[in-house]
């Protein structure tokens, strides 16, 4: 196990560089650049070219390349020429970040804590309304863009009905105390409640627009897997020892429909990243969603490098803690045969 | 007195929007009656179909909450079983039946060690502490024969042999000392010499604690180890049943006497033909119309396409009910042989 886990975290290195190397290019690729940019209408050949050497620019890409690496390599990631001119990319990665997971880490709990029950009870009420009902309403979930659902939510519940803010992280008067850069966790740490709360306020809408997805998805996956559990013969088995239904339910059918679950789960935590360049924008939310919708239109490519990044590196530790947690769910994959992993 | 009264047990499959299509529904089992009596071993024969589990399955309960009708009735001990609530039955089920399945990689949980799936019916139905259930279940699978059983409780399924799970199964099923034991199929998924262990295993567990069994199977040659009792099915009926010597000695239905033909023996010459029962349950024509078995029958005769033959006292043998217009004859058993 630990073993496998050390290898995966290798791997984990080279996904990370190798990706480094495509958008290093892919970004250079783009039309425009910083120098544009920055410079706008008032640009002259000569201002352009001084400029164009002041960012390294003029030098060939591998150069740039190597020089980004070394530089990386001692937690310099560059300076950031659009997002926030001036700040160091890292600067402003260690500010956004946990905005972002805050964020997103709230909107898979809704859609977890939400979204499994939902799964399970449509399963085992199949055919009947509530069933339908997810059925329907997951596909609607699925289809309705993400922008759309953040912008009606912002509208009807924080504009017409004003029960949540409108945008931001948290209101600038409150003059809370920072400790990790998680607000809400800083409230709770530092016993400034009121300041935890109106960063949870905040959150909400964001957090239900960007669980959309993940949500539709995980009540589809559950159904579908809850109701082949159902079926199995272990059940048959369960249920002729007269247990009792939730201990059928816990034990013998939910644990068995959680893989493909889980490895769902691991899947949509990409697409709760690229949730979030829309959910950001549209709550002018403070986090790496919203950096990147803004560095990608001023092409600031230290940012934009670090942000997709450390937003891949991301996405695959979190499915390498679901790949890990299958042999917590499994003992089929623990003790396999051979014990390689 | 009968510990099981089966009567006139009917289960009827719907499928689903059969009224609009206008689709019969399905007769699974059509008026089936037996009695088991405490630590009586009675056994349900009959070919693939002919409605042996889904008997099984409505005297436990287990036969899905939509899309079927059980009508008839199974008294367990006075207690009529069709009547009662899901949670009544929830009661019974595992403490007074107690039921062991075909395949028994499929029939354990594979995400939860064995000592658990012991345990916990000891829990539900005694309240039995976690630790002396953990105890009790260890002596339960020292005395199905599991080897090292303490170590076995944290093992998973998938860690045993065949042969160790159904007997870890069997440990299971019994663990509450059920008064009624249902076994279907225990031993179709097992190699034939583990199949022999684990019928013996049968046996002298039920001669032990006196547990009623009704042994399910379409393998006369465990009805010959086992049974005390033979109730043959075809189409979700009883054709004939027999005490297990007379039924061996001269079956009279048809049928039976097909089963018998087509299984080999071990004292019959060397080189006699075994005798396959012609066409398949694909033939059967429904019981209202005559004898469903006519088609296939050898001995069939004009009444037996126009007559639905009834369950009567074998004219022969006052001991054995048969439901045949021409059963067969010793003659023409001498013929076969
Ligand atoms: N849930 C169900 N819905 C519809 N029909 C069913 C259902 N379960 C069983 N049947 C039908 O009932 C009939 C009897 O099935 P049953 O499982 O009792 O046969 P069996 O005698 O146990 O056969 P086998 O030896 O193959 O186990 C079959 O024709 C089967 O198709
Ligand atoms: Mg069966």
């Amino acid at each position: 196990m630990l073993r496998y886990t050390v290898r995966r975290l290798l791997q984990l290195v080279f996904v990370v560089l190798a990706l480094s190397l495509l958008l290093f290019a892919w970004l250079r690729s783009l039309p425009g650049g910083p120098v544009s940019a920055l410079l706008g209408e008032r640009i002259t050949p000569e201002s352009r070219a001084r400029l164009t050497a002041e960012l390294g620019l003029d030098q060939p890409i591998f150069v740039q390349y190597f020089k980004f690496l070394g530089r990386a390599a001692s937690g310099d990631f560059g300076v950031s020429t659009g997002v926030q001119p001036g700040d160091s990319a890292a600067a402003i990665f260690v500010q956004r970040f946990p905005a972002t997971l805050e964020l997103s880490v709230l909107a898979i709990v809704i859609a977890i804590a939400v979204g499994i029950p939902l799964g399970y009870l449509a399963a085992r009420r199949r055919g009947g309304l509530l069933d339908n009902l997810s059925v329907v309403g997951s596909l609607i979930g699925v289809a309705v863009p993400v922008f759309f659902l953040a912008f009606v939510l912002k509208q009807v519940f924080a504009v017409e009905l004003g029960w949540f803010p409108t945008t931001g992280r948290q209101e600038g008067g409150l003059d809370a105390t920072r400790v990790t850069g998680f607000f809400v966790l800083d409230g709770l740490i530092t016993r400034e409640f009121d300041a935890a709360w109106d960063a949870v306020k905040h959150l909400i809408l964001p957090a239900i627009a960007l669980s959309s997805i993940p949500f539709s998805v995980i009540v589809r996956i559950t159904r579908a897997s809850v109701l082949d559990v159902l079926d199995e013969d272990f059940v048959r088995t369960a249920e002729s020892k007269g247990l009792t239904t939730q201990v059928i339910t816990r034990r013998h059918v939910l644990r068995n429909s959680m893989l493909p679950v889980v490895t769902t789960i691991g899947l949509q935590t990409g697409a709760l990243l690229a949730g979030a360049v829309l959910t950001e924008k549209v709550f002018a939310f403070p986090g790496i969603g919203q950096a990147l919708a803004i560095g990608f239109e001023r092409r600031d490519y230290p940012v934009l490098l670090l942000l997709i990044l450390s937003a891949a590196g991301v996405f695959v530790l979190v499915n390498l803690a679901v790949d890990l947690s299958y042999a917590v769910i499994d003992p089929r994959i623990r003790t396999g045969s051979g014990g390689g992993r | 007195m009968a510990l099981l009264e089966v009567r006139d047990l009917s289960v009827v499959f719907r499928s689903r929007g059969h009224q609009r299509t206008g689709e019969q529904p399905v007769a699974a089992v059509d008026g089936v009656s037996f009695d088991v009596a405490p630590g009586q071993t009675v056994g349900l024969v009959g070919e693939s179909g002919c409605g042996k589990s889904v008997t099984a399955m409505s005297i436990m309960g287990l036969l899905p909450k939509r899309g079927n009708q059980v009508t008839g009735s199974a008294r367990f001990d006075g207690t009529e079983l069709l009547s009662l609530s899901d949670r009544q039955m929830r009661d019974r089920r595992g403490r007074d039946l107690g039921m062991v399945f075909q395949d028994p990689l499929s029939s354990l949980n594979p995400v939860v060690p064995i000592g658990l799936q012991v345990t916990e019916v000891l829990e539900r139905h005694q309240g039995t502490p976690r630790k002396q259930a953990a105890m009790e279940a260890a002596e339960l699978l020292d005395k199905v024969g599991i080897p090292d059983p303490r170590r076995r409780l944290s093992e998973y399924p998938h860690q045993l042999s065949g042969g160790m799970r159904q007997r870890a199964l069997i440990a299971i099923a019994l663990a509450c000392r059920p008064r009624l034991l249902i076994a279907d199929e225990p031993t179709t998924a097992l190699d034939v010499t583990i199949q022999a262990q684990i019928l013996a295993l049968l046996a002298e567990l039920v001669r032990d604690t006196g547990t009623a069994l009704i042994m399910i199977t379409h393998d006369l040659g465990v009805v010959a180890g086992l049974c005390d009792e033979v109730n043959v099915l075809y189409a979700g009926r009883v054709v004939e049943r027999a005490k297990r010597h007379d039924l061996f000695a001269a079956p009279r239905h048809p049928y039976t006497h097909g089963l018998l033909s087509s299984i080999p023996r071990l004292d019959s010459p060397r080189g006699e033909r075994l005798v396959p029962i012609k066409g398949s349950v694909a033939d059967n024509i429904p019981w209202q119309n005559g004898c469903a078995f006519a088609p296939r029958c050898p001995n069939a005769i004009d009444t037996c396409v126009e007559v639905t033959p009834e369950m009567a006292v074998d004219p022969l043998v006052s001991r054995r009910l048969l439901r045949c217009h021409n059963p067969v004859t010793a003659t023409q058993r001498e013929a076969l042989t």
